[in-house]
């Protein structure tokens, strides 16, 4: 069996089976689209973060890109909720486009300037000034496209593409090469690979599945404000979930989310400061001592994770 | 106007440099991002509230009181992180997590211990009413807090070009190897460069009640952002860049309030954004741009 068909055998099909038949069984809907919704960021982070080396700490503006270019679609132009969606993707990746020069800055200098440009555009959608088209800081409503189950449905779908990327990446050439990257640009450019294409790549792939993930949830939730799709914890959960299961993997960031997305809902909700502490706490303990992640304890025992 | 918006720039300008001066100096000193930066600040206003509140001490007083508290604290906790960090493959970037990481165990416990209010002190500690400066008139709070910004600045400035410890800490910044080399003790310069410079933040918070407005235990992400844009403008790892920066930013701000005041909180971003990509060494610097 060849390894791409074995890691989506161990990871993609049971994740999007739970994901579609648990629903039947469970009533807390909205839930499971949370977990959906944090499965997919956490995959996206992990290409241009896990697989490409660039932490992106504003991650977040991308989410908000595609939720607001899906609403204001649906709001201004009344169209159907798929095509919005794609309009929301591609407003993902217009930002995505308008970002790339921040791919030439290196480590912390691009996290910085990345979260920089994330509060930017929150700044911007979220003032007063452009109410007429944005709504500014009062939200949006949707209540004309009001339909959970399909956009549950979708986002499942979106889900399963995303994490059917991961084991592209973790499995082909392309993804060898954004690793290589990740390692040394020099010796890779030296290697033949286009450093600034495959970068490029990576980064509006990244945006894609942010922008996507952004619309739909828009298109769930369909009441929001301008704060709750801008809000760093998105990015922040994101980049957390992926580097406790472990990037440049395919299960690793699977099993970040379901365990610390988990004790979130168990503990999160109604206590968050003690959730904000056990989080904090967890990162610092994972840099210092694990900085590869829950999955590297599998690869010390020899085992291949997907 | 003009005048006004210029000299209450240079004021807040002072008291930027103050703010981004700690992350600076251990930016420069360690090559590590302390993403905690804001919350140290944050602890130190808590602190002069708390100190105000309970004695009444004037918050003059309370930054003899942090600048000690907070050196004591930054000594073990450079121990217990930073040289297991430094031992990573790329501590620069993982720096920025582990400290994030640190930010939100600091605001957890602040928001346990302190609850999640607002917190103010009163301006009039100061003297009551406002200070006539230059044909304009600024509260007093400003200009009290604009001079201990001053003070604090030169004596960063005298520690680093005046005493033997503060050459060594230079000889850090240029090269961390080559000091190995020559027999400095890296650690304990980094360690004290490190207490001093969380004690900066802390010093910084105990004005951030009359220059920021009130105090939460959520207030470090957005005082990080803007410490940022600070040292960015005026040169990473440059801590007399800073000075610079603060004067840059604290101006700007100043005008977009007066002249373009629903944008103005635009402005750290911007700023940060186009600095990074058009001159990414800030205006005195060094380079910071790779492939």
């Amino acid at each position: 069996m060849p390894r791409w068909l074995r890691h989506t055998l161990l990871t993609v099909v049971p994740v999007i089976a739970a994901a579609a038949l648990l629903p039947l069984g469970y009533s807390n809907q909205l839930l499971l689209f949370n977990f959906v919704v944090f499965l997919t960021l956490a995959q996206g982070v992990n290409v241009i973060y896990g697989f490409t080396g660039y932490l992106p700490f504003g991650y977040v503006g991308f989410f908000g890109a595609g939720a607001y270019g899906f609403s204001l679609c649906v709001l201004h132009l009344h169209m159907a909720p798929l095509a919005a969606l794609g309009v929301g993707a591609a407003a993902a990746i217009l930002l995505g486009l308008l970002l790339t020069p921040l791919l030439r800055l290196s480590g912390a200098y691009f996290a910085i300037a990345n979260l920089a440009a994330s509060l930017a555009v929150y700044q911007v959608v979220s003032n007063p000034n452009l109410e007429n088209i944005t709504k500014g800081p009062y939200g949006i409503s949707l209540s004309g496209v009001f339909n959970p189950t399909l956009a549950y449905s979708v986002a499942v779908l979106i889900l399963a593409a995303t994490l059917g990327l991961a084991v592209y990446l973790r499995n082909s050439r392309f993804g060898l090469s954004l690793q290589a990257i990740r390692e040394d640009a020099i010796s890779a450019s030296m290697a033949g690979i286009d450093v600034v294409r495959s970068r490029t790549l990576a980064w509006l792939l990244s945006a894609l599945v942010a922008g996507l993930s952004g619309g739909v949830f828009a298109w769930y939730v369909s009441v929001f404000y301008p704060e709750t799709v801008f809000s760093p914890e998105f990015s922040i959960f994101a980049i957390v979930f992926a580097l406790f299961g472990g990037v440049a993997t395919v299960t690793g960031p699977i099993l970040g989310v379901i365990i610390l997305y988990g004790i979130y809902n168990a503990i999160g909700i109604s206590t968050p400061q003690y959730f904000q502490l056990l989080y904090g706490l967890l990162i610092m303990g994972l840099v210092l001592f694990l900085p590869n992640g829950l999955v590297s304890l599998f690869k010390r025992w020899g085992i291949d994770v997907p | 106007m003009l005048e006004y918006s210029l000299l209450a720039g240079l004021v807040f300008g002072l008291y930027f440099c103050l703010v981004g001066l700690g992350l600076n100096l251990v930016f420069g000193v360690m090559r590590i991002v302390n993403l905690a930066h804001g919350d140290f600040l944050m602890l130190g206003a808590f602190g002069a509230f708390w100190l105000f509140n309970l004695s009444g001490l004037n918050p003059v007083w309370s930054v003899f009181i942090m600048l000690a508290v907070f050196t004591a604290l930054g000594l073990p906790l450079y121990y217990l992180l930073v040289p297991r960090l430094q031992r990573a493959k790329d501590p620069e970037m993982l720096s920025i997590i582990l400290f994030f990481g640190l930010s939100q165990v600091i605001e957890a416990l602040a928001t346990i211990v302190f609850g999640p209010s607002e917190r103010s002190i009163p301006g009039r500690v100061f003297g009551s009413g406002p200070v006539s400066l230059l044909g304009q008139s600024l509260p007093a709070a400003w200009i009290a807090s604009a001079i201990a910004s001053g003070v604090a600045v030169l004596f960063i400035y005298l520690y680093l070009y005046r005493t033997r410890l503060g050459y060594l800490t230079r000889a850090v910044m240029v090269h961390r190897e080559e000091a190995l080399a020559t027999g400095i003790d890296v650690d304990r310069v980094s360690a004290i460069a490190f207490g001093i410079g969380i004690a900066l933040a802390a010093i910084a918070g105990v004005f951030a009640p009359f220059m920021l407005g009130s105090v939460t235990p959520a207030m470090g992400p957005d005082i990080n952002i803007q410490s940022f844009a600070v040292i960015v403008v005026g040169s990473l790892g440059n801590p007399l860049g800073t000075i610079l920066g603060g004067i840059v930013y604290g101006i700007s701000l100043a005008f977009m309030q007066s002249y373009f005041s629903s944008w103005a909180n635009l402005l750290p971003y911007v700023l940060l954004i186009f600095i990074l990509l058009v001159r990414p060494s800030g205006l005195l610097g060094r380079q910071v741009r790779s492939a």
